[in-house]
């Protein structure tokens, strides 16, 4: 009753008298004389506690000082000298005006196994577009007919009307391709892997990362503010190493051990290396451990494994062994987006905690429409996968025989790195030669361009590379002329 | 014997917990009629429950010339507004979540002790001895809240976004654990897509185009703007956008939010101070986070805020080391989203200028929905686009396609060209989604020789001042500014959010609502997004379906005196 007194002489202060305390007046069931019989029947050791942690709470409330850095002693007028003084650095830094590569080489129409760059046809060695996909007849009539229903954008995020039937169905299908509970389509292939890692790692879990992911998987883990421990790249004995220590530390804070995630973090086909991470090691640890796995697969999804189900098929492992994949639509598949595949249970939360899943319009019904189309493709013919395969193996052999240069990559993946074999470890120096051995190929036909990475922002830069793609429709012949450029630059360069 | 007892006293409490509900429906009814006839009352009316939200620092600080020079306005003050939520339906609001909350405890504990089978997905036996995925609090709300009016979102559609569409019916057995499609269709006024220039088309020039940039180039391109994305399509629509915003120069990215996220990181970094509005979208959000630098937030379009950080910046320099800033970057967008309200831009370039701070600007809303040939709030106040840093927007808006760009001067551009995350290490933008952004800006600049650009703005523009003003004088509490697109509805109860949601529905009108925690917790609201597609006889229709649905529930809260 008392508390209620209280809460009524505030109230009376407070607010609005003709509305609320006549209101409380006659809809409470407030008796005043209750009150004042509560109060004068009680012990006076007790009124004069209440009163005292009154006054506590109004203190506590109203007459705290708080630490106030803007409270200093200098005057308005050493300010106002202050403010005045204060001089910016320029918002970005000084930079030459040249263009850099991929704007100076602008292509037109469609970049197949050959692209038309400046006017002129090349050797299309650089698009990740391994099924080519981009420009299949298929895939485009079935995206003019989802233009022709649905218009071009979406105009809203899935929550509020952006959820159309059309990406309800990839989500099903990609779902059944991936032989998963769920799948959840994300607009672009770089949010998708960056907005899914910190919905589930947050502050004070652990994250296993392979020093060689690509930069979408290194800003997600940089969201999740978890804490990160990074592996040398492949190397199960380091990562064992890392778990042991978090053993020992667990061991040490049980307590905390109960409550800290932990999550192995990997690539199926590393985009920075072409090589194939050994998932069956990875699954190993992951009951051992007890830690989750989530592998970004953007580069091997559509691409390894009998199907193109990616790396789990690839090493013939369970995909209920493993918590989350994340691939885009945008290389294998040709269109744009990504998504995530996983139980029910991992892949739903996304829906409400993915960043870039709730608050960005959803993907253009056109490009749902195309991967559609694209996925059915890969699923009905095996034979356009084999033969993939069997280009990039070639390609591999081919590669390995100039001189001067040496393939990292797995002799299965789509993706070539060629590095110098000889380096001082001097990166310019080394991007500047590979920069000329690109200029001599893109001037003799063949489109090739070096990895691209803006060396402030990555844990770790990888050694200057050219990234090699194979389209699965390019000519045995081109690839063999693309070749013998690639051994005329090296030999006249290197 | 034991659960008997319990499941006994679970149902006592629960029919006690009805009686408590069907009271509270009663209250609230007391309330409304308090509320209406509070209307009269000139004490209530003129009780400082109209928000004047134009820069008039009441005690600003003196000597700055700052608030002197707006101390004579020279537009009209009530052009925004954000009613006051009276403390009676504040109190009813939280009581209302606190039932949910309460039920929810219940409905937790029966399903702990197998009274009641649990629908939520589970976890696989196999990670048995895992640490947890989720802390139970988490999935709380959504398990016992959001669950109960999951289908006033994510609703499918299967037409045009326009301004009608046509809404997949679903049906869920399972009170919103799961749906499934009852194989019709339900046609509806579309008050919820951001198609405010009503480019969400799939016939006309804008789709033709799209269709033939299909056919010429693909939907795909395979590789990022640095390596081999770029396509003389983007560089003939970025050529357009700097001639649109008249700026220098501007660069394309494939999505609004990552322009955002990925941006902002190359622009911040150590010993920046980054200041952004309290308001801002989970984008600008997350960029500043990633950006490696110190954020400060300002009250809401707050300038009196704003200058104190700045001021306070400058003077005390970092934290501990106290060395001064390397730089200061302010961070606010054109219109807010949920609140319909638009950016004191004019001040804010003053107070920039006055503190040589930068200034970022985020136009995903008002980029073609403001300024009288769509130019944005820039156009809007008349002010000078090279004031402003760098200026940001999305084409997922206005221009019915997919994408964001960047554009300020040269130098910032090709800055940004060799260093934006996007550019470097995401796919560049699809070209039929190019092409719909070239044409439509090309249409809204009246580039095609026709009138159809001038007429969608100058027609939004109508649509949102007539719309906005017949539910004010419904008597809604409406917030937000009297020219902006969007028009948020407060309906204040965790009850009537889902109600209203449904209601609308059921009578043909597809908005949003939104509750918590998108908004304040007693704050939730409808929002209506108004087009340039919407005809006058579709907006009556709908302030009819809404007056309606607001009798209904009782949710015209408003106390303002009518002009």
């Amino acid at each position: 009753m008392r508390t209620e007194c209280i809460f009524y002489a505030l109230l009376n202060r407070s607010i609005d008298q003709n509305l609320s305390v006549d209101y409380l007046r006659n809809n409470f069931l407030f008796n005043p004389t209750d009150i004042i019989d509560g109060l004068a029947s009680a012990p006076a050791y007790h009124l004069i506690f209440e009163a005292l942690l009154l006054i506590w709470i109004v203190k506590l409330l109203f007459f705290t000082k708080t630490f106030n850095l803007a409270k200093s002693d200098l005057t308005e007028k050493e300010k106002h000298a202050l403010i005045e003084e204060w001089q910016p650095e320029p918002l970005i830094p000084e930079v030459e005006e040249e263009n850099p590569f991929g704007f100076k080489n602008k292509f037109t129409g469609i970049p197949g196994p050959t692209v038309c760059i400046n006017g002129k046809e090349h050797i299309n060695l650089t698009s990740l577009n391994f099924l080519n996909m981009i420009g299949n007849k298929e895939v485009e009539a079935s995206a003019i007919d989802a233009v022709r229903k649905y218009g071009v954008g979406s105009c809203g995020p899935r929550g509020f009307y952006g959820t159309n039937s059309i990406h309800l169905e990839l989500e099903e299908n990609l779902a059944k391709f991936m032989n998963c509970e769920e799948a959840i389509l994300y607009a672009y292939g770089f949010s998708t892997v960056a907005s899914a890692i910190p919905a589930y790692a947050k502050r004070g879990d652990v994250l296993f990362v392979d020093e060689g992911v690509c930069f979408p998987v290194q800003k997600g883990v940089e969201a999740s503010r978890s804490c990160v421990k990074y592996f040398k790249h492949n190397d199960m004995s380091d990562l064992e190493r890392l778990l042991k220590e978090q053993a020992a530390e667990d061991l040490k804070n049980p307590r905390k051990a109960k409550v800290t995630r932990r999550f192995f973090i990997v690539e199926g086909v590393y985009l920075n290396y072409g090589d194939i991470c050994p998932l069956p090691k990875l699954i190993e640890l992951k009951y051992k451990y007890k830690v989750r796995l989530f592998i970004e697969e953007s580069l091997s999804f559509g691409v390894l494994g009998d199907t193109g189900r990616g790396i789990t098929q690839h090493f013939n492992c369970n995909m209920e062994d493993v918590d989350m994949v994340c691939a885009n639509l945008e290389y294998a598949v040709g269109s744009i987006g990504g998504f995530c595949c996983g139980r029910s249970f991992v892949i739903d939360h996304q829906r409400l905690s993915g960043l870039g899943y709730c608050f960005s319009a959803s993907l253009p019904p056109l490009l749902a429409a195309g991967a559609i189309t694209a996925l059915g493709i890969i699923d009905s013919s095996g034979d356009k996968l084999e033969n993939l395969r069997s280009k990039a193996s070639s390609f591999h052999q081919m590669l390995e025989s100039i001189s001067g240069v040496c393939v990292i990559s797995d002799e299965i993946s789509p993706v070539k790195h060629l590095m110098l074999s000889k380096t001082n470890g001097d990166i310019n120096g080394d991007r500047l030669l590979l920069q000329k051995i690109v200029e001599y190929c893109m001037q003799n036909g063949v489109a090739v361009t070096q990895a691209q990475y803006i060396d402030q922002f990555e844990y770790k830069v990888p050694r200057p590379s050219i990234r090699l793609a194979v389209n699965v429709d390019l000519p045995q012949e081109d690839i063999k002329a693309a070749v013998d450029v690639l051994k005329a630059a090296t030999k006249a360069l290197l | 014997m034991l659960i008997n007892h319990l499941s006994h006293s679970i149902i006592v409490l629960i029919l006690n917990l009805a009686i408590l509900g069907m009271y509270m429906d009663f209250i609230d009814a007391l309330v409304i009629m308090q509320l209406r006839s509070g209307k009269s009352g000139s004490k209530l009316a003129s009780a400082g429950a109209q928000g004047d939200f134009i820069a008039e620092p009441k005690n600003g600080i003196k000597e700055n010339g700052f608030s002197k020079h707006h101390a004579t306005p020279s537009k009209p003050k009530t052009l925004e507004e954000f009613e006051e939520t009276p403390l009676i339906l504040a109190i009813f609001t939280y009581i209302g979540y606190g039932l949910l909350v309460l039920f929810g405890y219940l409905r937790d504990l029966t399903r702990r002790y197998g009274l009641e089978t649990t629908l939520q997905s589970q976890e696989t036996p196999k990670n048995h001895g895992f640490v947890p995925l989720y802390q139970s609090f988490e999935s709380f709300y959504t398990r016992n809240i959001y669950r109960r009016i999951r289908d006033c979102w994510n609703r499918p559609i299967c037409s045009v976004p326009g301004a009608k569409t046509t809404l997949v019916n679903r049906t869920s057995d399972d009170f919103g654990w799961t749906f499934s499609n009852t194989g019709t269709t339900t046609e509806a006024l579309n008050f919820g897509s951001y198609n405010y220039l009503g480019f969400a088309e799939n016939c006309g020039p804008c789709a033709d185009a799209a269709i033939d940039s299909i056919r010429e180039n693909g939907i795909g391109v395979a590789s990022s703007r640095l390596e081999l994305g770029s396509s003389s399509l983007h560089s003939k629509c970025e050529e357009l956008i700097s001639e649109f915003l008249g700026v220098d120069s501007s660069i394309i990215f494939g999505m609004g939010f990552g322009t955002n996220a990925l941006n902002i990181p190359v622009l911040g970094g150590k010993g920046t101070l980054l200041i952004s509005d309290a308001l801002n979208h989970a984008s600008l959000v997350l960029g500043a986070r990633l950006a490696n630098s110190t954020i400060k937030v300002f009250k809401h379009n707050d300038l009196k805020h704003l200058e104190e950080i700045l001021r306070n910046a400058i003077v005390n320099g970092q934290p501990r080391s106290h060395r001064p800033w390397k730089k200061i970057i302010i961070i606010v967008e054109g219109i807010y989203s949920m609140e319909g309200s638009i950016v004191k831009l004019p001040e804010i370039i003053a107070l920039k200028k006055k503190y040589k701070a930068y200034l970022y600007l985020d136009e995903a809303h008002s980029i073609g929905a403001l300024g009288l040939t769509g130019r944005g709030v820039v156009e809007y106040y008349g002010c000078n686009p090279k004031d402003i840093d760098i200026l940001m927007g999305t084409f997922t808006k206005s221009f019915g396609s997919a994408g964001g760009y960047i554009a300020g001067s040269k130098k910032l551009i090709s800055y940004l060209r060799k260093n934006s995350h996007s550019s470097a290490y995401a796919t560049s933008v699809s070209p039929p989604l190019i092409q719909q952004i070239y044409t439509s800006m090309y249409t809204i600049m009246g580039k095609d020789g026709t009138d159809d650009g001038k007429n969608r703005i100058a027609q939004l523009a109508k649509n949102a001042k007539y719309f906005r003003q017949k539910l004010k004088e419904l008597g809604f509490i409406i917030y937000g500014h009297e020219d902006s697109p969007v028009v948020p509805l407060l309906l204040f109860m965790p009850a009537k959010v889902g109600a209203f949601g449904r209601e609308m529905l059921k009578r043909g009108v597809a908005t949003v609502v939104v509750g918590f925690p998108a908004t304040p917790i007693i704050e939730s609201r409808a929002r209506f997004c108004l087009s340039a597609a919407h005809t006058p006889q579709m907006i009556d229709e709908a302030l009819q379906t809404i007056n309606e649905v607001g009798d209904l529930l009782k949710l015209k809260y408003s106390r303002r005196t009518q002009h």
